[in-house]
């Protein structure tokens, strides 16, 4: 099994006639994903590559049955993206757009939050979710992830997610999902929901959890950890060296006083029983050895 | 962006939230002229982007022509933590009954505006926080239905202002509320927030951050600008629109998204060597990016080599391949460069590179032994 999303997940690309909208989009399907329409104001009635095209959510919905949505649209237009796929009916919205302004991520979190409560949104500003040999909604390259489980992987950094399916899918270690939940002050999606849906998921037998300085989520995910999960649990956190005070490219990842450095949060998960490795390479080799401990 | 004091006022200002009459000056002569304006006694305070002014010495009351000249030019180039004064705030000075503190930020994990409010203001508020939490109201604010008046009256009373500041507080709170999320603000304090002995609410602080992600909609922003950096390389690196921090290190590091950027600077560091800087590509970076980002790390005199560690997802390593191609024509390169590339389109950017590779120029299959070869190269150990 996988978690949020599988093989009958059909997509919309909100976005889709855009440079990286088209790319990703048609990589998707390619994969495998069922995309079966495309949403651009205006270009209702053309298609790419033979997906069709929307002038807007609605339409899209009516005419294919979609479920789930990637939006993948300039951080000005993403927050009426993401609205537009829930009052349409859309279930998984997952955004990728970097950029947007924390207001308006705060603002479209807590609207859906109240009018939408049953949606889920992963991201903004974050890789999106594959679920090897299924299902890829949004940027991750699928030829690194390798199908078959037994791992389910979660990380607020994109390219560690990538080296994270890597470092696995190298020492032939197959993974059920794989969820970038984003750097984002404001992510639709934390750890924790991830996690709680691993526990839950019969396929999922361990778990790498990918974290990085500033917020307390991976502080919580410990809690979490420590409390309701019973499978093992893989860590690696960035930025141990990270310089305070200065934003280390994500908005997120910024340690102010003594919050969120790499090794509060390392320690917080090493007491929650988590193996927490030095680097993403080591979290590979300890995961492969945790994966044979299982068989 | 962090603003400085002058700048957090003038933005408070649009905003309608009261401050003291005052101006900025670079040098004595015009600190005379701001004060001669504002009306003595006046306060002469350092503007610079850290915190302790005060104890360094960088906050001074003047009654006079006589003493405004004594302390702007103690205080222009004094060093407060690294930070060199060049600009002055003169105000005029306020009598003060009592000091309080006031602010608006993002609970992250609660995904909630929340707001802080102290009577015990003017001192370090995250001391207080630690010691004495119950000191500080604070109130969770829904951006859905946003601060009213009658919540930001019920708040200083629960805060515990003094009564007859109470009024003028709620409204003030309720436009700094509006600062906060209009003006787009990570951050927007006021510390202290003073009652005076005449009866009136104002900000005699300001600390505003401001969302970088969130320029496109406040074009006045572009006047606020101003590097606050003396590192030449990150005034180089910013005109080139990069996200880069400077560090003391050897080894020049590249590297896509900020996650696989720290921890490459992690893993440097673990095999013996020291990062020269962070710099993070971002997401979809052109093949002009990646060679502006050469350029950069090629200025940094202490660069002895230069680790690229790309894994390609919007990114795409053809891109990145066509970028350090363009510019290791323009530009000679000094150090030698070490290549780790993976993901989106990793074989055809491979495959571009492959007549290029030299001594210079080299590839590692793994982030570790990119690192263990850039560190080796920059001669910092022996692995």
């Amino acid at each position: 099994m996988s978690i949020f999303v599988d093989e009958r997940t059909k997509v919309v690309v909100q976005g889709l006639t855009g440079g990286q909208g088209r790319f990703h989009g048609l990589r998707n399907r390619d994969y495998g994903t069922q995309v079966v329409a495309g949403v651009t104001p205006g270009k209702g009635g053309t298609d790419v590559e033979g997906i069709p095209v929307f002038d807007s959510m609605h339409e899209a919905v009516a005419a294919t049955g979609a479920d789930a949505s990637f939006v993948v649209v300039p951080p000005r237009f993403a927050c009426d993206a993401i609205l537009e796929a829930a009052v349409a009916g859309i279930g998984f919205i997952v955004c990728i757009t970097e950029g947007i302004p924390a207001q308006d991520e705060a603002l479209t979190y807590n609207r859906l939050r109240r009018e939408f409560p049953t949606v889920r949104l992963l991201g903004p500003n974050c890789p999106g979710i594959i679920s090897p040999g299924k299902t890829n909604i949004g940027i991750t390259s699928g030829d690194i992830a390798l199908a078959g489980g037994p791992v389910g992987i979660v990380s607020r950094s994109g390219t560690l997610t990538y080296q994270a399916l890597y470092e696995l899918s190298q020492q032939g270690v197959g993974q059920t999902t794989c969820v970038g939940i984003g750097g984002d002050p404001v992510p639709g999606t934390n750890f924790i929901d991830c996690l709680e849906a691993f526990q839950a998921d019969p396929d999922t037998r361990a778990v790498m959890m990918i974290g990085e300085i500033g917020g307390s989520e991976e502080e919580r995910a410990a809690g979490f950890i420590g409390a309701q999960m019973t499978k093992p649990v893989v860590a690696y956190i960035a930025g141990v060296t990270a310089p305070p005070g200065r934003k280390m490219g994500h908005a997120g990842a910024i340690i102010s006083g003594s919050q969120g450095t790499a090794q509060a949060k390392m320690d917080a998960l090493s007491a929650a029983g988590v193996s927490v490795a030095a680097n993403p390479t080591e979290a590979g080799e300890r995961m492969v050895e945790v994966v044979r401990a299982l068989a | 962006m962090d603003l400085y004091e002058y700048q957090g006022k003038q933005y408070f200002h649009r905003f309608g939230i009261p401050t003291s009459p005052g101006g900025v000056a670079d040098t004595v002569e015009e600190a005379v002229v701001q004060a001669d304006q504002a009306g003595y006694p006046v306060v002469v305070k350092a503007q610079v982007k850290v915190g302790g002014r005060g104890k360094a010495g960088g906050i001074k009351l003047a009654k006079d022509p006589a003493e405004v000249r004594q302390h702007a030019g103690a205080i222009l180039g004094l060093d407060i933590k690294g930070h060199v004064v060049k600009r002055l705030w003169i105000e005029h000075a306020s009598d003060i009954a009592r000091e309080y503190y006031a602010s608006f930020t993002l609970d992250r994990p609660n995904k909630l505006h929340l707001g802080m409010l102290s009577t015990a203001g003017g001192v370090d508020i995250e001391e207080v926080a630690a010691t004495n939490p119950e000191a500080i109201a604070r109130l969770h604010i829904d951006p859905v239905e946003g601060l009213s008046q009658e919540t930001a009256r019920r708040w200083v009373d629960e805060a515990g202002l003094d009564e007859e500041a109470r009024d003028e507080a709620a409204t003030v709170l309720v436009r700094l509320y509006h600062c906060f999320v209009e003006g787009d603000c990570d951050l927007a304090e006021i510390n202290p927030l003073i009652f005076t002995t005449d009866g009136r609410v104002h900000a005699l602080d300001a600390k505003v951050t401001l969302d970088e992600n969130a320029a496109y909609r406040h074009p006045e922003w572009e006047a606020l600008g101003g590097s606050d950096t003396d590192d030449e390389r990150e005034k180089m690196a910013k005109a080139r629109g990069l996200n880069y921090i400077g560090l003391s290190g050897s080894v020049g590091i590249i590297a896509n998204g900020a996650g696989l950027a720290m921890s490459t600077l992690d893993v440097v560091t673990q095999v013996g060597g020291s990062a020269a800087n962070f710099l993070d590509i971002g997401g979809g970076a052109n093949a002009a990016v990646m060679a502006a980002a050469l350029e950069v790390i090629n200025s940094d005199p202490a660069v002895r080599s230069i680790f690229v560690n790309i894994f390609g997802g919007i990114t795409r390593v053809d891109e990145v391949a066509k970028g350090i191609i363009e510019a290791l024509t323009h530009v000679e390169i000094r150090s030698p460069i070490v290549l780790r590339l993976d993901g989106t389109n990793s074989v055809e950017g491979r495959e571009l590179l492959a007549p290029h590779l030299s001594d210079r120029l080299l590839a590692e299959s793994t982030m570790l032994d990119g690192a263990r070869r850039a560190v080796a190269l920059a001669g910092q150990a022996g692995q």
